[in-house]
């Protein structure tokens, strides 16, 4: 079994230029970095915040944001993991506001009875995206992410869904290399066990499996 | 390899960072241990299954409605704080 691919990140080469450029007051390159980065920071919003409104709040406020702090920006981290860490406190900030009643923390340290080895091992059928529509496909992804713990969506979400390295996760939640190792594990077990219940092989007539 | 150990392994191995000499006596406690290689394949599958689903697209004319709000926003604060 081969490791799983990481996505290619953009083309940096050229990104300290247009910060550079966007610290002078050249709004038109700072355009060009809301247009390279703006549907990962919606696509981020969204899996964090669960409200679509909310998430295009995040957009607007993490970059207008990222433009008037620019000058804190000092290049030690790339650009869009600076900008990364701008959106996440942005959507957790909704978040906090929308569900008063908990408080949500990326420090939140959730323990379930998934996190230990999964009490049944089911195999998947050979094709599980073939089993649903597409709209059915992208409803049961929704709704099993959704019951994830903020704290661990959030770490999911950055490192496989928007190809960050552990490093820079690390970085853009000022968390531990350890404390993104331990929820992305969690994360991705407890993913892997609520998508079971739907992708899990049916029973053949001969009692196989 | 005992399965719990080969779940504490498990991110690294699917990511790609683990050592020669454990990857090795990982993928021989996969050879024979049936649940440890179906939650290592499931595992990889969500992985896959979640970047290539491409959840919450960011429609074009929201896009460009939220690009226009951003930009006209900057422009009204004279450039970046100075500090």
């Amino acid at each position: 079994m081969s490791a799983i691919q990481q996505k290619v990140s953009e083309p940096v080469s050229d990104e300290l230029a247009l910060v550079q450029a966007a610290k002078g007051g050249d709004v038109g390159a700072f355009e060009e970095l809301v247009r390279r980065y703006d549907r990962n920071v919606f696509r981020i919003a969204q899996h964090i915040t669960q409200n679509r409104e909310d998430a295009e709040d995040v957009v607007q406020d993490a970059f207008l944001k990222a433009y008037s702090n620019l000058e804190q920006f000092q290049g030690q981290s790339k650009f869009y993991t600076w900008l990364v860490r701008i959106a996440v406190n942005e959507a957790l900030m909704k978040l906090r506001r929308r569900r008063p009643e908990r408080m949500v923390s990326l420090d939140e340290d959730v323990k379930t009875e998934e996190d230990s080895l999964p009490r049944e091992v089911a195999d998947w059928s050979p094709n599980p995206e073939q089993q649903y529509s597409q709209a059915e496909l992208r409803d049961i992804l929704t709704r099993t992410i959704q019951g994830l713990p903020p704290s661990f969506r959030t770490v999911f979400v950055l490192r496989d869904v928007e190809g960050l390295s552990t490093e820079e996760t690390a970085d853009a939640l000022e968390l531990s290399i350890p404390a993104v190792k331990s929820r992305l594990l969690r994360a991705r077990l407890q993913l892997r066990d609520r998508l079971s219940r739907y992708f899990q092989k049916r029973e053949s007539g001969d009692g196989k499996q | 390899m005992k399965c719990s150990e080969f779940l504490q392994e498990l991110t690294n191995y699917l990511d790609g960072v683990i050592d020669a000499r454990t990857k090795s006596e990982l993928e021989d406690h996969l050879a024979w241990c049936h649940n440890c290689y179906v939650v290592c394949d499931t595992t990889k599958k969500t992985i896959e299954i979640y970047r290539d689903s491409q959840l919450y697209p960011l429609p074009e004319d929201l896009r460009t409605r939220l690009r226009t709000a951003i930009i006209s926003k900057c422009q009204a604060r004279k450039g970046p704080k100075q500090v």
